[in-house]
């Protein structure tokens, strides 16, 4: 099928923000990634593509801005409980044999998962002994996830999952209500390290016995995600676990016989012994 | 009207939605040769039964769609509870937890608007019942890219919210029933 004059300025409006941001956007899924600068055109007044290629080419306020559009940040404390509570009735046990963990939940976004896993460890009593790596390419997600504030009304849904994840204290505990949002505790964050990654083009940065990257790798096409999988079985240590998505899996991936399907229906993934 | 053979139907539907998919659906045999894509709105909390329940009554295989998944002839994917479904150009699906549209994730906008994209007048779109105006912004899209436009007749519908705001803004949709749907699925996918 031909590309339409729209896609041949989207692309050309990505290779753009490449070649000048070092930002690769170019294996995304076309579809999503077209709606949502479709949406941050309008924003912008921008008739064409070429014309939003033209501002974030010569406006250097305009690319920070486009990045909130480029890269999706929607999600909750705990969602899908039952992930977390499979990562706490199946994971956390074999983590509790370990003297050190660490954690790295790539593609971290506003922070929502970082401190569901940050809490949860502290529920199991593995935290004295756990690092987390929180990694997004977008530093305005970074910094966020690093205030760790979230809106006053999406604390009761927080505080549900919590629950229905096996949360054996109250939600209520990790954070105090201060300006209209909910502030959460600062001791959660004492242990993670909050860094610029890319899953594109950035490499393996440590040895981890958790990868938590969830509903990232579906932005991705299968090319690129086979990237992203094939960097996640390099960083993990022997028997490693990788959790992902409620509707990803490493079915149709090239590194799929690297990993052996832990816990089907959570969707956490552990690495093989001998590779 | 295109000549352009029809490569794809879509099917969007809320509340009523499984009684109206099944009389829609049912006739099709399992040979059919287009892929169905159909989102309806459901709860984003609950494991859906939706698929298997269709796949049941249908002699067409019907499915939830899969991430990067390729599109096959005579199988209905339906969009997965809590997140949205796309069409890629190269004929896969794409999933997506973004913002729900008009509260509703899945969206039968989202999946009108990148198939009408990834199929311009190869594609059906279809309007069943529905209590939201969901899908009306996503027919239009359709009908500007040269699709067909198809909306349940509203007053025979369970809720007639959404076939009447999808006529709103597609008033030059057909209107008909849902036997008439599911003969013109027939036409479209050129059976008898």
């Amino acid at each position: 099928m031909s590309d339409n004059t729209d896609d041949i300025e989207l692309r050309l409006l990505l290779d753009a923000i490449f070649r000048k941001y070092h930002y690769d956007f170019r294996g995304y899924s076309m579809a999503s990634i077209k709606r949502r600068l479709l949406h941050a055109r309008e924003k912008f007044g921008c008739g064409t593509f070429s014309l939003l290629q033209d501002k974030v080419l010569h406006d250097p306020t305009v690319m920070p801005e486009l990045l909130t559009y480029l890269t999706v940040q929607v999600s909750e404390l705990f969602r899908d409980p039952a992930y977390f509570r499979g990562i706490r009735q199946h994971v956390a046990p074999f983590l509790k044999t370990y003297p050190s963990i660490k954690v790295w939940v790539a593609g971290c976004s506003g922070g929502e998962e970082l401190y569901s896993l940050a809490i949860l460890f502290r529920e199991e009593g593995l935290e004295s002994r756990t690092m987390f790596y929180a990694t997004d390419i977008n530093p305005k997600a970074l910094r966020r996830a690093e205030a760790g504030v979230y809106e006053l009304d999406r604390l009761a849904a927080f505080t549900e999952n919590h629950q229905l994840s096996g949360g054996k204290s109250s939600l209520s505990d990790y954070y105090t209500a201060a300006y209209g949002g909910a502030v959460f505790d600062k001791t959660l964050r004492k242990r993670v390290v909050f860094s610029d990654h890319s899953l594109v083009s950035d490499t393996v940065f440590a040895e981890v016995q958790l990868i938590s990257c969830r509903n990232v790798l579906i932005y991705f096409d299968r090319e690129l995600q086979d990237r992203a999988i094939g960097l996640f079985a390099d960083s993990l240590s022997r028997q490693g676990f990788l959790g992902l998505g409620a509707k990803e899996n490493l079915r149709f991936s090239r590194h799929a016989d690297r990993f052996i399907e832990f816990s089907k229906e959570d969707r956490i993934y552990q690495k093989r012994g001998a590779s | 009207m295109s000549t352009r053979p029809i490569e794809a139907i879509v099917i969007g539907a809320s509340a009523g939605a499984l009684d109206a998919l099944t009389q829609v659906l049912t006739p099709l045999p399992a040979d059919y040769p287009l892929p169905l894509l159909a989102v309806v709105h459901l709860p984003a909390d609950k494991k859906s039964i939706l698929a298997e329940l269709l796949d049941m009554k249908c002699r067409l295989s019907v499915k939830e769609g899969e991430d990067k998944e390729p599109l096959a002839a005579g199988v209905v994917y339906v969009a997965p509870p809590d997140y949205h479904m796309l069409v890629e150009k190269d004929g896969t699906l794409s999933l997506s937890s973004e913002e729900p549209v008009l509260y509703s994730r899945p969206s039968i906008d989202v999946l009108f608007e990148s198939a009408a994209d990834a199929f311009g007048p190869g594609l059906v779109g279809v309007i069943l019942t529905g209590a939201n105006e969901d899908g009306a912004h996503g027919l239009a899209t359709i009908r500007e890219a040269g699709g067909r436009c198809i909306v349940q007749r509203p007053h025979n519908a369970y809720a007639s919210t959404m076939p009447l705001a999808a006529l709103q803004t597609c008033n030059d949709a057909r209107t008909m029933s849902l036997p008439e749907i599911a003969e013109f699925l027939k036409e479209a996918g050129g059976l008898p």
